[in-house]
């Protein structure tokens, strides 16, 4: 019996983070399964689900020596295994750009919560004054997507940012 | 200078060959970057015989002539909410047919088909790069400046990716409100 558990580890960026991470865990014969890295600014950030079935504070053990120079934080936890409940994936693509300011997150998500979408990836991207968020969002069955639209637009609006929500397409082969 | 820029004879184009008018000179102008709200406001229809617009074409190609990598540059990027903007793809690795330097005016997609991904940049959004899914095959309509003739382009590859960003710039949207997801847009340079 194994069970999932959330690895996250945030840090100053270097060559051989990823390495170092992975070894550790392939040390205790954890698999790793679903996984996002990725370059924020200078910090490099990881969150991968691994089965195994070594308790949370081995895998503390195992991690603690790549951690050991303080440049990074890890935190490892249990978390549910849904795998029987499947997420539909995204059927829409939110795109929002304008000047920066405090807030422009909150105020579109609130406005998809609203109805249900549900937001499945999201990255933002700040660029001098230029703030960019991209998000793969779900739309609930039988949701009034004039009404999502029209939330959003005033969202958008209120944030002084501009918003469009476009369908994924999909090409079936 | 003129370009001769007709359609492909080659390809057995019965289509009126068309070339570019002269312009007068132009002046180099600044290109307005992201968060301008020029960029994100969709251009007026524009009288392409009118001075005013022959003037403006002339700048966007002079502007375009001085900017490395430019390969094309669209009426909201010098800061004016109008349906005009110049392509250049000479001699891109990338380009299969080219119609040299041109200005269109009032342009418009006839069709696009056969869509692939490619990472875009823009001088008016100088630290991000985007990856766009864009048609490969094009046919554009638009007027020229000086005469306002109409003319029909059909292209493909790199100048069909162009005429696409150039468009969209007149209609208020940037590579980024096309972006295929979350992942897709990446900074050029990466800060340590």
């Amino acid at each position: 019996m194994t069970d999932l558990l959330a690895v996250t580890v945030i840090g100053s960026d270097r060559p051989g983070i990823v390495a170092d991470v992975t070894a550790a865990l392939a040390g205790l014969e954890a698999n790793l399964e679903d996984s996002t890295m990725t370059l924020l600014r200078g910090q490099f950030a990881m969150v991968v689900l691994v089965h195994t079935s070594a308790p949370v504070a081995a895998v503390e053990q195992a991690l603690a020596p790549v951690i050991a120079d303080g440049t990074l934080g890890v935190d490892v936890r249990p978390v549910a295994d849904v795998d029987s409940q499947p997420v539909l994936g995204a059927d829409h693509i939110l795109h929002v750009n304008g000047a920066d300011r405090p807030g422009i997150v909150a105020g579109i998500t609130a406005s998809l919560a609203a109805h249900g979408v549900n937001v499945v990836g999201l990255s933002t991207r700040l660029a001098g004054e230029l703030y960019v968020l991209t998000a793969e969002v779900v739309l609930p069955d039988g949701v009034d997507e004039l009404a999502v639209r029209a939330d959003l637009d005033q969202a958008a609006q209120a944030c002084g940012v501009h918003v469009r929500l476009v369908p994924v397409e999909t090409d079936e082969l | 200078m003129t370009h001769a820029v007709g359609p492909d004879e080659d390809a057995g184009d019965d289509r009126v060959a068309w070339t570019m008018p002269e312009l007068p000179p132009g002046t180099v102008r600044e290109v307005v970057r992201a968060p301008a709200e020029i960029l994100a406001t969709a251009g007026a229809e524009v009288d392409p015989t009118d001075p005013a617009t022959v003037a403006l074409a002339a700048d966007l190609l002079a502007t375009q002539a001085v900017s490395p990598g430019c390969v094309g540059l669209a009426a909201q990027q010098v800061g004016e909410a109008l349906r005009v903007f110049s392509v250049d793809v000479t001699g891109h690795p990338k380009t299969r047919t080219c119609h040299g330097a041109f200005v269109l005016c009032n342009a418009e997609v006839l069709s696009a088909s056969r869509k692939g991904k490619g990472r875009e940049g823009c001088m008016s959004v100088p630290d991000l790069t985007g990856d766009v899914a864009r048609a490969r095959r094009l046919t554009v309509r638009g007027q020229l400046p000086v005469t306002g003739e109409w003319v029909e382009i059909e292209t493909d590859a790199f100048e069909a990716v162009c005429l696409q960003h150039e468009i969209d710039h007149t209609e208020g949207l940037l590579f980024l409100d096309r972006v295929v997801g979350p992942q897709a847009v990446h900074r050029r340079q990466t800060y340590l």
